[in-house]
């Protein structure tokens, strides 16, 4: 039945059945997934983080995929709706990987009991709807403390809210940077937990690589982070185009050019490793995936808008948001932007996010930016008191005006920073101009 | 001309509505006017420095707690300095902090600096959403003032203390009663982020007079179209 629902959801051209046949299959039978998971032949791993799930898991199907046959969930469709439907599609594979909201982890690994949980990182997010970061973290250590005894752990040590849970377990894989090089001058303002969870302290840090992810300690209590088992060394940025480093495992060293830009990529990099090392894979391979990986949905994606370059960058929240601007910021060239701020649930409602982004940073680069979205003209003023010159700042709240006015240009690059529903009306528009693949074709 | 000298009180702990925007507003309206325009933040177990305005933001539940351990000094500093005739803007947890105390949903309380006549309960929900603002200061025209408020806290204010604008759309400082936030004199406290004062630049320029002192004396105008629209757009959506 689900199936069916699956097909006619598809075919009324409304999304791609992403979640609904998981909705009406969990709504009749609530034990669904677990029953499912069980023709898993190895199981199923989970990644769960603030930023980056959808591109870790697009990058460990890179690693694994083939050999293994994948049963994933789409691309954001990541509640347990979205996990029942991608088993409906297909619960006769290998493994499942699965990208998991953080505030849906607690339930879903209760139902899947997946052999493997990954935790990536915890930033704030869209306090309107998951509450504080504690929040969360108090529902991680809930889920890690009824965790079967067999069940691993892979955790990014450099988050020291992270490293919090499951600290004692046995069979945890920690993952992190080690290279003082690639380290921030400082702390950025937004930072989030930077008092000891511990005995709140102030956290000293050898190194901060993002937000507050880095080689912390505090001083007052000594807790540190942990040993890592999965690292990356001698980082090296390409520009916008790739990342090279050197992957540091217990199975040894690789070099690896990963195809896409920023210090967040490697972490997403390093988890998507971590993930596919623990279920089995080589080193040779882990290496091969990453190099021949291609973006998620929205994520550094490349479209030609007329004579225009265009690149696809999804923003959600500070963390990210900055990281992406840091990036794009880092080449010092002048630019033309379009920036689409929505404030439906999924983006969350409450806007303040986007002050604590640093579009500072590219107050001398922004030629021209083009706001759209339900709060374009939010975001034309937040620009505006970043500096951006007013004669350069366009708000245009119809977004298939704002890309005419985006692909109008005779030539160059623009890159297109949009939040979640944003970007799914973003990519509806250049899907019916024929640009993009709809969302939901890519994980199958 | 005589600049703005603001105190931004636990930048470090109260910070997480995008507090800073508030700043940046205040810096950005008094650079545009060639007003001098200075900073300084406060943290914990520094001294209160001297200012034309106090800044308090909100902050998680823990850090609140933190700052909560802090403040109890500067209360006889801080009313010196308002009385003298410094402005407070108080935001969120930092509003909560004005009044005599906050008691958490379990009963365990929380001393506040005692600023203003209020108290705040936890209730068993937040409130959480797009609000609307009418905002009549002084005796002048009603203004309009947008944002969005998420707080467990129900504020109640003191016998003959006034609230600083009337509930269009939201829940205000209870859900009961109609008002949101408290004004008494220069003393703004609210549950509005958004954050505040970039969607009501007239509420940032009727501190920055307030705050230097400036009695009716105006402010050159600004071109405040992107301001107009950005509320204009955000009291829409509040109303649906």
């Amino acid at each position: 039945m689900a199936r069916a629902v699956a097909s006619l959801s598809r075919a009324s051209g409304r999304g791609g059945g992403t979640t609904l046949p998981g909705r009406m299959l969990l709504a009749v039978q609530p034990d669904a997934i677990g029953r499912l998971a069980t023709g898993l032949r190895q199981g199923s791993a989970v990644i769960s983080a603030t930023n980056g799930k959808t591109t870790t898991a697009k990058m460990a199907a890179a690693i694994l995929s083939p050999p293994l046959h994948l049963t994933r969930n789409t691309a954001g469709a990541n509640l347990a709706s979205g996990i029942a439907s991608a088993l409906v599609r297909d619960h006769d594979a290998d493994l499942g990987v699965f990208e998991v909201d953080e505030a849906a982890l607690e339930g879903v690994v209760a139902g899947l009991k997946p052999r493997l949980v990954v935790l990536g990182n915890l930033f704030r997010d869209q306090l309107d709807r998951y509450g504080e970061l504690e929040l969360i973290a108090a529902r991680w250590r809930a889920m890690c403390d009824r965790l079967p005894e067999g069940a691993g752990l892979v955790s990014n040590a450099d988050d020291p809210l992270v490293a919090s849970i499951g600290r004692e377990r046995a069979r945890h894989t920690w993952f992190g940077l080690d290279d003082p090089a690639a380290a921030l001058p400082q702390m950025q303002h937004a930072s989030d937990s930077k008092w000891c969870v511990r005995c709140g302290a102030r956290y000293a840090y050898r190194s901060v690589y993002l937000g507050h992810l880095g080689d912390w300690a505090c001083p007052s209590c000594g807790d540190a982070r942990p040993a890592l088992d999965v690292a990356a060394r001698d980082i090296a940025p390409e520009g916008l185009e790739a990342v090279r480093f050197r992957l540091c495992t217990p199975q040894g060293d690789a070099a690896v050019r990963l195809p896409l830009p920023g210090v967040y990529n490697v972490y997403n990099a390093l988890s998507a490793a971590a993930l596919a090392l623990r279920v089995g894979a080589g080193l040779e391979q882990v290496r091969n995936g990453l190099e021949r990986f291609s973006a998620a949905f929205g994520r550094f994606e490349r479209v030609q808008l007329g004579a225009v370059d265009a690149v696809l960058l999804l923003v959600k929240n500070p963390a990210g948001a900055n990281e992406v601007i840091r990036t794009l910021a880092g080449d010092g060239a002048a630019k033309t932007l379009l920036v689409a701020l929505n404030d439906r649930i999924a983006d969350g409602r409450d806007v303040s996010w986007i002050w604590d982004v640093d579009f500072e940073l590219l107050a001398a680069q922004a030629d021209r930016v083009v706001c759209t979205g339900t709060r374009a003209a939010e975001m034309g003023m937040r620009l505006k008191y970043a500096d951006v010159p007013e004669q350069g700042i366009e708000v245009e709240p119809d977004m298939a005006a704002a890309i005419d006015r985006v692909s109008a240009a005779p030539s160059g690059t623009a890159y297109l920073l949009a939040t979640y529903t944003a970007m799914l009306d973003l990519r509806g528009l250049l899907e019916q101009r024929r640009l993009v693949r709809p969302y939901w074709e890519e994980a199958a | 001309m005589s600049g703005l000298r603001v105190a931004h009180l636990y930048p470090e702990h109260l910070n997480i509505y995008a507090d800073r925007g508030n700043i940046a507003v205040l810096e950005h309206r008094c650079r545009w006017r060639d007003i001098p325009f200075e900073v300084v933040g406060v943290g914990v177990g520094d001294v209160l420095p001297d200012a034309d305005l106090y800044y308090i933001g909100g902050g998680q539940d823990r850090d609140q707690l933190l700052v909560a351990g802090d403040i109890a000094r500067h209360a006889a500093p801080l009313a010196e300095q308002v009385a003298a005739g410094s402005a407070v803007l108080a935001v969120c947890g930092g509003y909560q902090l004005l009044g005599h105390y906050y008691r958490g949903y379990q009963g365990d309380e929380m001393r506040g600096i005692g600023l203003v006549d209020l108290v705040t309960e936890a209730g068993s929900t937040r409130m959480i959403g797009n609000i609307v603002l009418e905002c009549s200061l002084d005796g002048g025209a009603p203004r309009r003032l947008v944002g969005f408020e998420n707080h467990a806290g129900r504020t109640m204010l003191g016998e003959g203390v006034e609230p600083l604008g009337r509930v269009i759309s939201g829940n205000g400082n209870n859900g009961r009663d109609g008002g949101e936030g408290v004004r008494v004199g220069s003393v703004v406290g609210t549950y509005v982020h958004g954050p505040l004062l970039p969607k009501n630049a007239w509420l940032a320029d009727w501190l920055i007079v307030r705050a230097r002192r400036g009695g009716d004396e105006p402010l050159a105008p600004l071109d405040d179209r992107l301001e107009d629209e950005a509320q204009r757009v955000a009291a829409r959506i509040a109303a649906r």
